[in-house]
C-alpha cells in the first residue's frame, strides 16, 4: 500500500492507505480525527465537509491520494487555541446547533463560502446543500451573517 | 473512559468521586405534587366545554401524561451530586439526541441552586435497570417528567449545602445567601459548594420550596446548549467517535426487500482475502422481543474497507414478508381496511376528501450505529438508545447472559426523531461481536439506514364533515395505516414483552392495545365538531415500523387543518374566524389571533402566492402557523415566510423552543411538499438525501418569527413533537388557496425521477 505525507491542522502526517480510500476514512479511522461525519458516502450530506488548501471538500469523496502534500483543516483545526474562528463564535453567539451532527461540516461550508467573498447573497447561502435534520438553517443563515459582518 | 459523557463528561475524575450524591426520596412526595398539578389544574384547558360536545379526553390525559407516571416511582433512584470541585451533575435518565434536554434540565438546576450554568454537568445516564419505566426519551415527555420534580431535588441540595455552612458558622441558615456556588454569610465569610460537599452529606434532609416563578433568573432566558462549545470544535463525541480500544469497523449488507433473508454468500473466501478484511459474519433471524436485522457483515480495519468489501459480496437473497408490495398496493389495502363514513343526515352541506401519506424515514443524519463488546461472561454497549433499557435486557438475553453481566452506556445521538426507540444496531452488533470474538463497531450505510428503516406507517384517511343549518354538526376521520409496532414498551423488558405477546405474531393484541391507546392519549381535536370522532384502524403488515416524531398526530391534524378550510370556503367564512369561532379552548384561539396579527392575515398576496393557517394542540402545548407559499409552480412550491406562535405553558429555555419550531417546520415543509418513500417489490426505492428529500437549506424560508406567549402559570408542556403539524395545516391549506387543488395525496410537489441502487446492493463511493 502507497505511503501519502500531508498536513491535517497544521501536523505533518504520514499515512499507508490504498489510493482510493475516502480522505473521510483516513482521518477518522486512521489519524482519529472525529469531527468530520459520516452521513452518506456519497457527497450528498456533506456532514464530513472539510477545507483542502483552503477550499471545501467533502472527505467522504475525496480519495487520500488526492491530498499528497496539500493541507486539510478539520473543524479540530479551525480555532486558533481557545479563539473561536469568528464562524464558530457566531455559531455560539445565535446557539446554532441542536444535535450537532452535521455542524462541523455546515460550519466548514460557512468558512469556505466567506473565504471566497465576504457579503454572501441569499443565493449563496442557498447553494450550501449540507442536509441539517434538525433543521437549523434559519440560525444558520443569520450566523453566517453575522460572521460575515465581523470578519469585513 | 472518559470519552463518553456528553458536555464535560471527561472531568469526571476520581476526585470527584468525594462528592454529596443527592438521590433523595423526597421527590416521591414531590412527584405526587407534579401530578396534582398536571392532571387537577386544566387551567383554561377544559375551559367551558359546549354543549355539543366534551371536552377532548386528552385535555385531561395524554400519552406525555403516562410517562410521568410510569417514571414518577422511580424518580427517587435519579442522582444528582455536587462534586470536590463544585461541578453540580445529573445523570439524567434520557438520551440527548439534539431536541435540547440536558440544557433544559441542567438550567433548572442551575435556577434551583443559584449555580453558573457552566457548572452544571448533564450526562445521558447509563441503562439502569432499576429505573424501570423512568429511561424511555418520547411522547415529547422528557422535561414534563422532570418540571416537577428536579426544582425540587437541586433546592433540596442547595438547602443541605447552606445548611452545613450555617452549623459550620453557626449561623441560622436563613441568614445566608448563595452566589455562582458559594455560600455567603453577612458577615463576609463564605464558602464553594465544593468545599460544603463531603461535609453537607452528613446533614439531615431539609425541605425546600422551588423558586416562584416571579424570581426566575435562568429559566426562561434564551440559553445556549450546554454542549455548543464541544460541537463547534468537533470535540463532541457521537458513537462512532468513541476511541473504544480495538473496537473494528464493521456495515451490513441487507437483503434486497425489508425483512428478506440470507441464501448463501458465493464468495466468502474472495472476500475474507480482500485489504483490511477481518470477518465476514451472516447475520440471521433472531432476537429477543423485535426481529434483530437481517444482513451479511464484514468487520474490517477501516469502513472504507468494510464498504468495498460489503459491495463486493456476491450473496443469493431470499424474499422477504412484503414481496410484491408498493405504495399502490399498499394503498389499496388500506384503503379496503377503513371501515365506510356515516351516510350523511339529509340536506346536510358535506365536505368529504380522501387522504394518502407514504411512508416517511426518520433519516437522522448520524445513521444507527452501535458498538458491543461481547465476551463469554459479560457485555458492554456504546449506542444512542431512546430506551436503553429494554436494549440491555434483550441483548443479555440475546447474549445467553444474566442482565447484570452488561452494561449499556447511553451516547448523545445525532437526532433520533423516534427511529431510535428500537435498537436493531445494537442486536446485530451484538451478534457480531459475539460470532467474532472482537468488539465490533457497527455502521449502516446510508442507503440500508433508509431502505431498512423502520417507517412511518403509510396510511389512507377517509374524512367527512358536514354542516347541518350552518353548524358543523359531525366530524368524522377513519385512518387506516399499517401496524406501528409499540415493542418497545415503557423502555423494559415487561411492557416490551406485553407489547410482543404472543409472540411470533406480527400484530399482537397487545401491540394493538398500545397502538390504540397511544393514539387515543396523542391525538386530540381542538375543535367542536360536534359528534366528532377518529378512528384508527392498523392494518397488519410484518414490516418495521416505528413512532415517528408525532406519529399519528401530524397525519391525522394535517387532515384535520385542511377539512377545516374546506368547511369554511363552503360555508363561506374566512379560515381564520371561522377558527375562532370553533376552537374548543382559549390558549388555541390566543396563539391564532397572536400569529393572525404578526403575520397580517389576509394581506394582498401576489398572484400564485397565498398564505394558509394551521392550528395545533398536542402534549399541553398550543400552536399555530401562517405561512406564504410560492406556488407559481404548482409542482415545485416553496414556502417563503413562516409565522409561529406557541404556549408551551411554562418555557424553560426560549431558544430550545424555537429550534423545536423550526424543526417542526422543517418537518412540515419536508412532509407535505417534497419527502415521501416509493415503496417497489418489497423494499423503498430511494437510498440517500438526494432522492428522499428532506428539506435542505433552500427550502426552508428566509422569514421565519417564532412568538413564545409567556408563562401564565399553565403547566410545561411537550415541545420534541407539537411544533410539526401548526405548520403543516398552515402549509397545505396554502397551496389549496394558491392553485385551488385539494391536497390529497402527499407529498404534493412532484418528485424528481432518480437511478435507485438496484435492490439487495450498496451504491459505489463516488472515488
Amino acid at each position: 500500500m502507497p505511503t501519502y505525507s500531508f498536513k491535517v491542522n497544521g501536523k505533518a502526517v504520514k499515512v499507508t492507505a490504498p489510493a482510493g480510500m475516502a480522505l473521510l476514512w483516513v482521518l477518522r479511522d486512521k489519524l482519529g480525527i472525529t469531527g468530520p461525519k459520516y452521513g452518506c458516502g456519497m457527497n450528498v450530506c456533506k456532514a464530513c465537509t472539510c477545507l483542502v488548501n483552503g477550499s471545501a471538500v467533502t472527505a467522504c469523496s475525496t480519495p487520500v491520494s488526492s491530498v499528497q502534500g496539500q493541507e486539510v483543516t478539520t473543524i479540530e483545526g479551525l480555532a486558533n487555541g481557545d479563539t473561536l474562528h469568528p464562524v464558530q463564535q457566531a455559531w455560539l453567539d445565535l446557539d446554532v446547533a441542536q444535535c450537532g451532527f452535521c455542524q462541523a461540516g455546515q460550519i466548514m461550508a460557512a468558512v469556505d463560502l466567506l473565504s471566497r467573498t465576504r457579503n454572501p447573497t441569499d443565493a449563496d447561502i442557498d447553494a450550501i446543500e449540507n442536509v441539517c435534520r434538525c433543521a437549523t438553517y434559519g440560525r444558520i443563515r443569520a450566523a453566517i451573517r453575522a460572521a460575515a459582518q465581523k470578519m469585513s | 473512559m472518559d470519552a463518553m459523557g456528553e458536555g464535560g463528561g471527561p472531568g469526571f475524575s476520581i476526585g470527584r468521586r468525594r462528592l454529596l450524591t443527592y438521590a433523595l426520596s423526597s421527590p416521591v412526595v414531590t412527584i405526587a405534587a407534579g401530578f396534582g398539578v398536571n392532571l387537577a389544574t386544566p387551567s383554561s384547558a377544559v375551559a367551558a366545554p359546549t354543549p355539543l360536545m366534551p371536552a377532548d379526553s386528552v385535555d385531561y390525559y395524554d400519552v406525555g401524561d403516562s410517562i410521568v407516571q410510569f417514571a414518577a416511582p422511580t424518580m427517587p433512584l435519579v442522582k444528582l451530586s455536587v462534586g470536590t470541585d463544585g461541578k453540580v451533575t445529573l445523570e439524567m435518565p434520557r438520551l440527548e439526541n439534539g431536541q435540547g434536554i440536558a440544557t433544559a434540565l441542567g438550567m433548572m438546576i442551575a435556577e434551583e441552586m443559584d449555580v453558573p450554568l457552566s457548572d452544571v454537568i448533564v450526562h445521558s445516564a447509563d441503562a439502569q435497570p432499576e429505573l424501570r419505566y423512568n429511561q424511555i426519551t418520547g411522547g415529547s415527555s422528557s422535561v414534563r417528567c422532570f418540571d416537577p420534580v428536579l426544582p425540587v431535588m437541586a433546592a433540596e441540595a442547595r438547602a443541605r449545602l447552606v445548611a452545613y455552612a450555617a452549623q459550620q458558622w453557626a449561623l441560622d441558615p436563613s441568614t445566608l445567601r448563595v452566589e455562582a456556588g458559594v455560600v455567603i454569610a453577612p458577615d463576609g465569610r463564605s464558602a464553594t459548594y465544593g468545599s460544603l460537599t463531603v461535609g453537607a452529606a452528613t446533614m439531615p434532609l431539609p425541605s425546600a420550596q422551588p423558586k416562584d416563578p416571579s424570581q426566575y433568573t435562568v429559566i426562561g432566558r434564551f440559553t445556549g446548549r450546554l454542549d455548543a462549545r464541544d460541537i463547534v470544535t468537533g470535540r463532541k463525541k457521537f458513537t462512532m467517535d468513541l476511541a473504544v480500544p480495538n473496537a473494528k469497523p464493521t456495515m451490513l449488507r441487507m437483503p434486497s426487500q425489508i425483512r428478506g433473508q440470507v441464501i448463501s454468500v458465493n464468495n466468502v473466501a474472495a472476500v475474507k482475502a480482500m485489504p483490511g478484511v477481518i470477518d465476514v459474519v451472516v447475520v440471521p433471524p433472531g432476537g429477543a422481543i423485535v426481529p434483530r436485522q437481517v444482513g451479511v457483515a464484514v468487520m474490517a480495519d477501516t469502513f472504507g474497507q468494510a464498504w468495498d468489501a460489503c459491495r463486493a459480496l456476491d450473496i443469493t437473497w431470499g424474499d422477504g414478508t412484503n414481496k410484491g408490495q408498493s405504495n399502490e398496493s399498499i394503498f389499496a389495502a388500506l384503503r379496503a381496511a377503513n371501515p365506510p363514513l356515516a351516510a350523511p343526515p339529509s340536506g346536510a352541506l358535506t365536505i368529504d376528501g380522501e387522504f394518502e401519506f407514504p411512508p416517511a424515514t426518520a433519516c437522522p443524519l448520524e445513521v444507527e450505529c452501535a458498538i458491543v463488546d461481547a465476551r463469554a461472561d459479560s457485555a458492554e454497549i456504546w449506542a444512542g438508545m431512546q430506551t436503553p433499557i429494554v436494549a440491555l435486557q434483550a441483548t443479555a438475553a440475546d447474549l445467553g447472559l444474566p442482565e447484570d453481566s452488561v452494561k449499556a452506556h447511553v451516547i448523545p445521538s445525532g437526532g433520533a426523531f423516534g427511529r431510535r426507540l428500537f435498537w436493531d444496531p445494537v442486536q446485530v452488533a451484538a451478534y457480531v461481536s459475539k460470532a467474532t470474538g472482537r468488539v465490533c463497531k457497527l455502521m449502516y450505510h446510508r442507503s440500508d439506514d433508509i431502505r431498512h428503516t423502520r417507517l412511518r406507517p403509510p396510511q389512507v384517511h377517509n374524512v367527512r364533515a358536514t354542516v347541518i343549518g350552518g353548524t358543523v354538526a359531525t366530524y368524522e376521520q377513519h385512518i387506516a395505516a399499517i401496524r406501528l409496532d409499540a415493542r418497545h414498551g415503557y423502555g423494559e423488558k415487561g411492557t416490551a414483552e406485553t407489547g410482543a405477546f404472543p409472540e411470533g405474531m406480527p400484530q399482537t393484541f397487545a401491540n394493538m392495545n398500545y397502538e390504540q391507546f397511544f393514539f387515543k392519549t396523542m391525538v386530540a381535536s381542538p375543535y367542536n365538531y360536534g359528534f366528532s370522532t377518529k378512528l384508527l384502524t392498523p392494518v397488519t403488515f410484518d414490516w418495521n415500523t416505528v413512532s415517528y416524531r408525532s406519529v399519528h398526530i401530524q397525519p391525522a391534524r394535517l387532515v384535520e387543518e385542511i377539512i377545516t378550510d374546506e368547511i369554511a370556503r363552503a360555508m363561506g367564512i374566512d379560515p381564520v374566524a371561522f377558527r375562532l369561532e370553533y376552537l374548543r379552548l382559549p390558549r388555541a384561539r390566543a396563539v391564532l389571533q397572536r400569529v393572525a396579527g404578526a403575520a397580517q392575515w389576509g394581506k394582498a398576496m401576489p398572484a400564485g402566492f397565498a398564505q394558509g393557517v394551521g392550528v395545533h394542540q398536542e402534549s399541553r402545548s398550543f400552536t399555530a402557523c401562517i405561512v406564504e407559499l410560492d406556488a407559481r409552480d404548482p409542482l415545485h412550491a416553496k414556502v417563503v415566510r413562516a409565522t409561529i406562535a406557541i404556549d408551551v405553558g411554562k418555557p424553560i429555555n426560549p431558544s430550545g423552543i424555537e429550534q423545536q419550531c423550526h424543526g417542526g417546520l422543517a418537518e412540515a415543509i419536508s412532509l407535505v411538499l417534497n419527502a415521501g418513500l416509493t415503496i417497489k417489490d418489497g423494499l423503498p426505492q430511494e437510498g440517500s438525501y438526494s432522492q428522499y428529500h428532506w428539506a435542505r437549506m433552500i427550502d426552508f424560508p428566509k422569514a421565519v418569527e417564532v412568538i413564545i406567549m409567556p408563562n401564565i402559570g399553565d403547566p410545561v408542556g411537550g415541545m420534541g413533537e407539537p411544533g410539526m403539524s401548526a405548520p403543516s395545516g398552515a402549509i397545505a391549506n396554502a397551496y389549496a388557496r394558491a392553485t385551488g387543488i385539494k391536497p390529497r395525496k402527499f407529498p404534493l410537489n412532484a418528485r424528481d425521477p432518480f437511478v435507485a441502487t438496484p435492490a439487495g446492493q450498496l451504491p459505489a463511493p463516488p472515488l
